[in-house]
């Protein structure tokens, strides 16, 4: 069951992505643009998620379980480290450059773009270097709590 | 500041921001977890945690969304202008970077600024920030 209502979740969010341009990288880059022609639509779809998201989390965050019985798992890493600020200034350096962030990156590749392919096999490369630094970080010094 | 009233496409962009919310509502209620695209992937690759199933199954439904979206509708526009190299360092960017900073635009964008985390604000404006600076020199300062 949790594997058909993440299948769901998955495809829902896709499907939004499309509506609301954010799967178009021509679109983002002209968000991000605000010095040229700027295209303010993003921040209408950063709005629209929160305001949805923010009831359903007040409701997630009182519960023990989902409604599927399962355990929740929210974040409760509170710490503003190195690691937020620089890897997310690494990550607005990438989306800046191409206007593809991970969800709309794999919708591309949905669409079967050859340039969607190189991004998302660019980014998974990047993922498993991440990966690898971690584990060899982890050999030397006990595993630090888990970040999200 | 100059808005682009011709592109400006407030209604399908609050519509498919909504839709976005849904999906990651529906995520946290029945699932319990955080519909965080870039922590969804990089969980695949711990193998050894043994949760691949519900990973494997949000990805394809991504994947998928295109190829449903068109059982109804044709496609909008979806346009990449940037050359191939550039892309390829832009991707690797972004998956080195959304793994060390924990999240992108879905898992601290969407869902941390849900739920008013300090992280996520710190981590979104951040990564926004760096986007609008790095537009800015890409187009206006070296004109690629």
């Amino acid at each position: 069951m949790a594997n058909i209502t993440a299948l769901l979740a998955g495809l829902i969010f896709g499907l939004g992505l499309i509506l609301a341009g954010m799967a178009n990288p021509a679109k983002v880059l002209a968000f991000l643009d605000i010095a040229g022609a700027w295209d303010p639509s993003l921040a209408l779809v950063m709005g629209g998620a929160i305001a949805v998201g923010s009831i359903a989390f007040a409701v997630a965050g009182r519960r023990n379980r989902s409604y599927l019985g399962l355990p929740m798992h929210l974040p409760t890493a509170r710490v503003i480290d190195k690691r937020l600020v620089l890897g997310s200034l690494a990550f607005g350096v990438g989306w800046g450059v191409a206007g593809i962030c991970p969800g709309p990156a794999l919708v591309l590749l949905g669409v079967g773009s050859s340039k969607g392919v190189v991004f998302v096999a660019a980014m998974l490369l990047g993922m498993g270097v991440f990966e690898i630094l971690e584990r060899s970080k982890s050999v030397d010094r006990p595993k630090m709590g888990r970040h999200v | 500041m100059l808005i682009d009233w011709i592109h400006f496409t407030p209604w399908s962009a609050l519509a498919g921001g909504m839709i976005i919310g849904i999906a990651a509502a529906l995520f946290a209620l029945l699932n319990g977890r955080i519909a965080g695209i870039s922590g969804i992937v990089g969980g695949l690759f711990k193998v050894q945690t043994g949760d691949m199933g519900w990973r494997i199954a949000f990805v394809a439904g991504l994947v998928a969304a295109p190829l449903v979206w068109q059982l109804f509708h044709s496609l909008p526009t979806l346009q990449i202008d940037t050359g191939y190299g550039m892309l390829a360092l832009a991707g690797l960017a972004v998956g080195i970077g959304t793994r060390y900073g924990s999240g992108c635009t879905s898992g601290h964008g969407v869902c941390g600024i849900s739920r008013m985390s300090p992280r996520s604000i710190v981590a979104t404006l951040v990564f926004m920030g760096t986007g609008f600076i790095t537009v800015y020199l890409v187009r206006h300062m070296f004109g690629i």
